[in-house]
């Protein structure tokens, strides 16, 4: 199975792991996983600023970009719901691009729904162990994606991995305050809803945080160290602790530096 | 409807001066202000916090006990109902004049507020009106009316035991449904003594007692009542008004003289959509089967009737304000369909952007949270609410909770989409410009990685690590303060920098390794 890795803009600057996770795990399942190398943003920023005609512009050319492949892939909730359902109608003006719009909609996945829906990964098939106290944000825009019928299959993933301790968050579904542009436009509100959602994770007591998007990631991390005076649960998305539990990743050890070290040129 | 009682905590925030002012700020309203003053205060964000999310938690059991998983399509039911009226208003308002002017009232068309408050005034007037009991109603609110009646000589009180409260203290709802959610108990027991003479208590019971007292004597002495309307029945000419107090039935029954005044948009076509209506209604608000009271007005009293307004006495004020505009906006996604709104206020009880704004004194008008983010400047202006649309993560959370399907998160978008075709305001300019500079950018994939590797290297030289141990995870720094605009980020959190190494070069690699250097 052809699958192009949709890795998104934040994700591949901050949470380049995340992405290497990805394609680690759907190459370990059987998929042939492409990098389209021009693909940039997918324009969710400018789409919720209201600056539609350059959400547009990025929604085209994503577009283009993924046109060739059967399915595309993204460690990235919000991504995920922005190609979904957002751009068909910011592409209605040309029959055709709406077409190809529509197209990419469904061919579309986030990663846990991928694993889950599309190539019906059975956890328990795979001997996943994974050894730690976990708790999982579900980003607000898997909601969006479950309204389609397409229900977040990451808690029952984490709570299918040996060894993992899955502890849910209290009120898990409140929003964490990123919401793009809003973090610092409303700094003030957005700091007070990402200081009640670390002082929920605090209170699970786990050591790591599953988030499958990189702006609440960012957001509570950033959110978590400042509440702990740089103390913070370790942040990684569900594609990081399956390739873990796979045994495809190492788990990074606290100052022991890039665990891609070993793959990747330095720049 | 009632208000909650706070279980505990000292005392509340000083009441705020002027509630006319809360309510009507200058325009263009900006809400930094008010944010800011909210953010900062904890106990008012724990009295907002605590009600709202006992009445959302409780709206979500009721409805999942009720309906299960047919709740859907209810919701859709009750959304095609609302639709369906809104598509053909002009049919259904010419019904509604019909029969309820067969039933005896008298129906008024008001353009806008000012034209409504003239025609009350001028019914106040006709029929020597001193004294007016009036229950709540947003729509009132709206068009500013008590101020109006009072500085015509027409002392006016709210009967409503939340608004009876607020207005002793000269405050302003905060909340469509739950007005005083801003206040706690002990600011009612101040208020009683300092403004009824009452002995000083903390108790509900006998607060309410205090109120109902005072109210009870006030109800034989009224010459004028005045309800809003949570529905308009056009097959029957019917007002349907619900309460939890009962206090619009003695608005009603007590006195000579009715005024209803209503939104256009209240209309439904007949009295079998009320039995989807009413139930969702009262179970967004406040987890209720049904309001306690549920009062239809057709008409004045009849001959047997043994209380009720004088033949000639009710009147009915059908207001517009701005809402034929919405209206012409019809079509998916269009703004005609904030006008399904039913004003249940669960939308207010989910956001969690309206809890830390301290409840709805921050949105700067009377319909606040996300419903008001988009009715505010849908019915007064864009330009004069441009913060409005943006004060939001669009979590969605109040689109889930909105038991006619208005999709608030979408609109939230369209507004800002439309107010870029707008003068923008200071502040909003500086982003249009930088978001243009920023999709030139992802246009350009070599622009983008060149950009993205500055970037890289900047925040990994500005790196200070804050306090505390090094982070785990690869070899990602942090900053604890960064520059510029920027820094609104790390007012309240770290920023995390990139690692060292990049995705495209672990690919390369990956690829090399894999394939002998194929790319995609």
């Amino acid at each position: 199975m052809k699958v192009a890795l949709l890795i998104t803009c934040l994700t591949e600057n901050f949470f380049p792991r995340a992405g290497v996770a990805a394609v680690k795990v759907l190459e370990h399942l059987g998929c042939e996983v492409h990098f389209p190398r021009d693909q940039t943003c997918c324009g969710q920023p400018m789409f919720n600023s209201g600056h539609h005609a350059h959400a547009r512009d990025l929604a085209e050319r994503t577009v283009r970009i993924f046109a060739p492949w059967e399915h595309v892939v993204t460690p990235s909730a919000s991504c995920a719901a922005m190609v979904r359902e957002h751009y068909p109608a910011l592409l209605a003006d040309d029959p055709a691009l709406r077409a190809a719009a529509e197209s990419l909609a469904h061919r579309t996945h986030e990663f846990a729904s991928f694993l889950t829906r599309v190539l019906n990964f059975d956890p328990r098939a795979h001997g996943l162990r994974w050894d730690g106290a976990a708790t999982y944000h579900p980003a607000c825009h898997l909601r969006a994606l479950a309204r389609e019928g397409a229900p977040d299959a990451t808690p029952a993933l984490l709570r299918s991995i040996d060894g993992l301790r899955y502890t849910p968050l209290d009120r898990a579904d409140q929003c964490c305050g990123f919401g793009g542009l809003f973090a610092v436009t409303y700094p003030d509100l957005s700091g007070a809803m990402a200081r009640d959602k670390a002082d929920a994770v605090r209170a699970t007591g786990a050591n790591a945080l599953v988030c499958n998007d990189a702006g609440c990631a960012m957001n509570i991390t950033g959110a978590c160290r400042r509440a702990g005076r740089g103390e913070a649960p370790r942040t990684l998305s569900l594609a990081e602790v399956l390739a873990e539990a796979l045994g495809l990743m190492p788990e990074p050890r606290a100052s022991v530096g890039d665990e891609n070290g070993s793959e990747a040129p330095q720049p | 409807m009632s208000s909650p009682a706070h279980p505990t905590g000292p005392v509340a925030s000083a009441p705020a001066p002027g509630g006319d002012h809360l309510l009507e700020p200058p325009l263009p309203y900006r809400m930094a202000p008010r944010l800011a003053r909210a953010t900062k205060d904890i106990q008012l964000q724990q009295f907002v916090a605590t009600a709202t999310r006992l009445k959302d938690t409780k709206r979500i059991a009721s409805f999942e006990a009720t309906f299960g998983d047919r709740l859907g399509a209810v919701r859709d039911l009750a959304a095609s109902i609302k639709q369906h009226t809104l598509d053909h208003l002009d049919h259904y308002l010419e019904q509604f004049i019909d029969n309820a002017q067969r039933a005896g009232a008298i129906v008024h068309y008001a353009a806008d507020a000012a034209e409504a408050r003239n025609i009350c005034l001028r019914i106040a007037r006709d029929t020597n009106s001193t004294l007016c009991v009036k229950s709540k109603s947003m729509v009132t609110e709206e068009i500013r009316l008590l101020p109006a009646l009072e500085a015509a000589g027409v002392k006016t009180v709210e009967t409503d035991l939340g608004e009876f409260i607020l207005q002793l203290d000269g405050d302003a709802p905060s909340h469509i449904v739950t007005p005083m959610i801003h206040k706690d108990r002990t600011a009612v027991a101040r208020a009683f003594v300092r403004e009824l003479g009452a002995p000083y208590t903390e108790d509900p019971a006998q607060l309410t007692g205090i109120a109902r007292e005072h109210l009870r004597g006030l109800y034989r002495r009224a010459d004028l009542g005045i309800t809003g309307a949570n529905f308009l029945v056009a097959s029957t000419g019917s007002v349907v008004v619900c309460t939890n107090e009962g206090n619009a039935g003695f608005c009603i029954s007590g006195t000579r003289t009715h005024i209803v005044v209503a939104g256009i948009e209240k209309l439904i076509p007949g009295p079998e959509h009320l039995a989807v209506l009413l139930k969702l209604l009262a179970r967004s608000s406040t987890a209720q089967p049904l309001t306690v009271y549920t009062t239809l007005i057709t008409g004045p009293r009849k001959q047997h009737d043994p209380d009720g307004p004088d033949q000639g006495g009710v009147h009915i004020i059908l207001l517009d304000n701005g809402r034929t505009d919405l209206l012409r906006r019809g079509g998916p996604g269009g703004a005609r369909e904030i006008l399904r709104c039913i004003r249940c206020g669960a939308c207010l009880n989910a956001c969690p952007v309206f809890r830390k704004a301290g409840g709805g004194h921050a949105y700067g008008a009377v319909y606040s949270g996300p419903i008001g983010a988009i009715l505010t400047p849908s019915l007064k202006g864009l330009h004069n609410y441009p913060d409005l649309p943006h004060a939001s993560s669009l979590c969605g959370a109040c689109g889930d909770a909105c038991p006619v399907c208005i999709d608030i998160p979408a609109h939230l978008i369209r507004l800002r989409a439309e107010m870029t075709g707008l003068g923008l305001p200071r502040g909003m300019r500086a982003r249009k410009a930088v978001i243009a500079l920023w999709t030139f950018l992802l246009k350009h994939p070599r622009l983008y990685r060149l950009a993205a590797a500055t970037q890289r290297t900047i925040l990994r030289a500005l790196a200070d690590d804050g306090p505390g141990a090094p982070d785990p995870m690869a070899d990602r720094r942090w900053l604890s303060a960064l520059p510029g605009p920027a820094a609104a980020w790390t007012q309240h959190r770290d920023f995390p920098t990139p690692p060292a190494a990049d995705f495209r070069s672990w690919w390369t690699a990956h690829e090399r390794a894999r394939h002998g250097g194929r790319d995609s």
